[in-house]
């Protein structure tokens, strides 16, 4: 079923299309340590790929490679099918990858909406000339990039905060900002490390909310660590688990649930002595 | 109950991201405008013009650039004094090789020149940050001042070592030189404040200013969402640049009349201007006018308490003065680190719920 050229219909009906980026045997090394080792795996358009594994497993470095903050020692990232020449993070953004952290990284001294809107900047093209000029092109451009933030904003529920300083805001409403900032650039792969670290279940419940409909709405494909199995096994259409740097399973939900060394992993293993 | 926004409302994305959403702070915007443009011309003399207004307005316009530097964009920089120098020079050049030309433009070149020159000492803050680059900075401040005492084709090989302005005009108005008007040279400061703070505030509201600030508050999170940190840095300090280098252009041609590099852009002018950013809120334009004005003030102010009024000697009143500087730094970086401009918002946000606060 996986290995169709141009995707796959998931249980509930969505139809998943082409591969959007593809990771290529990955290997990532700090000094002797080898945080990854020979991963592949694919993210398709319009689906919800989870990357899971017990603490250290490597997960996070995942993502850094993906959005160009690590550089892998081996292996090869091909995003829309072309081979991704070695780049600094800001022009992976500008390709259309956007991302959360796992510690809230938003810009503190700066208004909800204005944080947002630097989420718009990838788009905003006018030179400084007319910036300074500010009527005419400036404003029109600020404009249209301001209709898109307030839409994100509206989906998101943080209308009546769009003008406080982020350093007023309490952690589950950051979190929330930061996802509108990645979404307010349109993005085509929206990475999420952790998107519910920290959060009660209520908190886990609304995030959950946003992201499926973030993937129903605008047909985000969203790849997202997350450490809540529950959480996990609901939101994800395909899962990769890593253990110590290694892929150890990639598949469907079910699939992974009932994968001897995924459980191995999590549960440990007696050893023989 | 004086200070309200209740019925102002903005039905328009251009409405609500305009400088003074509010209609009272857009009335009062303009109310002081008319004032500086069609009151104040008339009714002053040369000695309010040289003790206060040309500082006030020279000193605003660098303010301004350097806040975009430290405060919108977070880069320290102690090199304004050298800045200033480059714009004073670029503009004695100027001014000396083209007679014949109107001393805006020799004025804006001299800014573009600054621009450039802090571009080129903005490199290394690709590499560097907080305290190391404000020693790198330290150094363009010596190597220029040092470039314009030693070079003397930038003097003109004068014997002296200064430079001296020469008499220049605007639209056949007197505006350098022994013989100017005190309007004259008023009014042609304040429209390139005027000009600086339009485009200041122009670009820190859009796209260039978010840039900077989320450089400012954390620069790898800034480069992960797409921001281009190395044009997001050099254009700071290159518009940053600009307006420090229309401010020594002003300073020395208009203000000063002849200067000597070592002796009018030295560190110290880095420190007060820097002073001022702190003073008035790092991060805000009105702020760069209030710690310009404050500065400027201050001694006068004191000189006139203290001297005139209770009769103290002079150099004691100017020891004073430093003191009252040195003071009120460290209360402000305790206190309120968004300075005045802070202090400000505060006394607006209570004016607001004033009288009836519950």
């Amino acid at each position: 079923m996986l290995d169709q050229a141009d995707g796959y219909m998931t249980a509930d009906g969505r139809q998943i299309g082409p591969v959007v980026m593809e990771m290529k045997n990955i290997t990532l090394r700090f000094g002797g340590v080898e945080a990854i080792k020979n991963i592949s795996f694919d993210i398709r358009e319009g689906e919800v790929r989870a990357i899971i594994g017990p603490n250290g497993a490597g997960k996070s470095s995942m993502l850094n490679v993906i959005s160009g903050f690590y550089v892998p020692q081996d292996g090869q990232v091909l995003y829309k099918g072309v081979q991704r020449p070695q780049m600094r993070p800001y022009q992976v953004a500008q390709q259309g990858i956007a991302r959360t952290f796992q510690n809230i990284a938003l810009f503190e001294g700066m208004s909800v909406l204005d944080n947002v809107m630097t989420g718009r900047l990838t788009h905003m093209k006018t030179g400084m000339f007319s910036q300074a000029l500010w009527k005419g092109r400036a404003e029109k451009e600020e404009t249209a990039n301001r209709e898109v933030a307030e839409r994100i904003i509206d989906f998101l529920e943080i209308q009546a905060i769009r003008k406080t300083p982020v350093a007023r805001l309490p952690y589950g409403l950051k979190k929330r900002v930061e996802l509108a900032r990645a979404l307010a650039a349109e993005p085509s792969l929206l990475l999420l490390d952790e998107p519910m670290a920290g959060m009660n279940v209520e908190e886990k419940e609304d995030m959950s909310r946003f992201i499926l409909s973030m993937n129903d709405e605008f047909g985000t494909t969203i790849a997202l660590i997350e450490h809540d199995m529950g959480v996990v096994m609901d939101l994800s259409d395909r899962v990769v688990v890593m253990d110590y740097g290694k892929k150890i399973g990639d598949g469907t939900p079910d699939e992974v649930r009932n994968n001897q060394a995924v459980i191995d992993a999590y549960l440990g293993v007696a050893h023989d002595e | 109950m004086f200070y309200r926004e209740a019925g102002d409302f903005s039905t328009s994305y251009p409405e609500d991201s305009q400088t003074f959403p509010i209609r009272f702070d857009r009335y009062r915007y303009y109310l002081v405008l008319f004032v500086a443009i069609f009151v104040i011309p008339f009714t002053i003399n040369d000695y309010w013009v040289n003790s206060i207004f040309l500082p006030f307005l020279i000193y605003a316009i660098a303010a301004i650039g350097l806040n975009i530097l430290v405060g919108y964009c977070g880069q320290v920089s102690l090199g304004t004094g050298g800045f200033m120098a480059v714009g004073a020079y670029a503009c004695y050049k100027l001014m000396t090789s083209f007679p014949e030309v109107s001393m805006l433009i020799h004025v804006l070149i001299a800014g573009l020149i600054t621009a450039g020159v802090g571009v080129l000492f903005g490199l290394p803050s690709l590499r560097i940050k907080g305290f190391y680059l404000a020693v790198a900075t330290l150094a363009a401040q010596f190597f220029l001042v040092w470039l314009f005492n030693r070079v003397p084709w930038f003097y003109n090989y004068s014997a002296s070592g200064q430079i001296s302005a020469p008499e220049r005009t605007v639209f056949g108005i007197e505006i350098t030189g022994p013989n100017t008007e005190a309007w004259a040279t008023y009014l042609f400061c304040l429209a390139f404040v005027i000009f600086s703070a339009v485009i200041a505030r122009n670009l820190t509201r859009g796209a260039f200013g978010r840039k900077w600030m989320a450089i400012r508050d954390m620069d790898i999170a800034a480069e992960i969402i797409g921001v281009n940190p190395l044009m997001a840095k050099l254009s700071a300090f290159a518009v940053s640049s600009f307006f420090i280098g229309i401010s020594g252009a002003l300073f020395f041609a208009v203000y000063l009349g002849a200067a000597e590099a070592g002796d009018a852009f030295s560190i110290q002018k880095s420190f007060i201007v820097l002073f001022m950013v702190i003073i008035g809120g790092l991060g805000s334009i009105f702020g760069s006018f209030a710690g310009a004005a404050f500065l400027v003030v201050l001694p006068v102010a004191l000189k006139l308490v203290g001297v005139d009024w209770i009769g103290w000697p002079t150099d004691i009143v100017a020891h004073l003065n430093l003191v009252v500087v040195g003071a009120l730094i460290i209360i402000f970086l305790i206190m309120e680190p968004h300075g005045l401009a802070q202090l400000w918002r505060v006394t607006k946000e209570k004016l607001r719920l004033w009288p009836f606060p519950h």
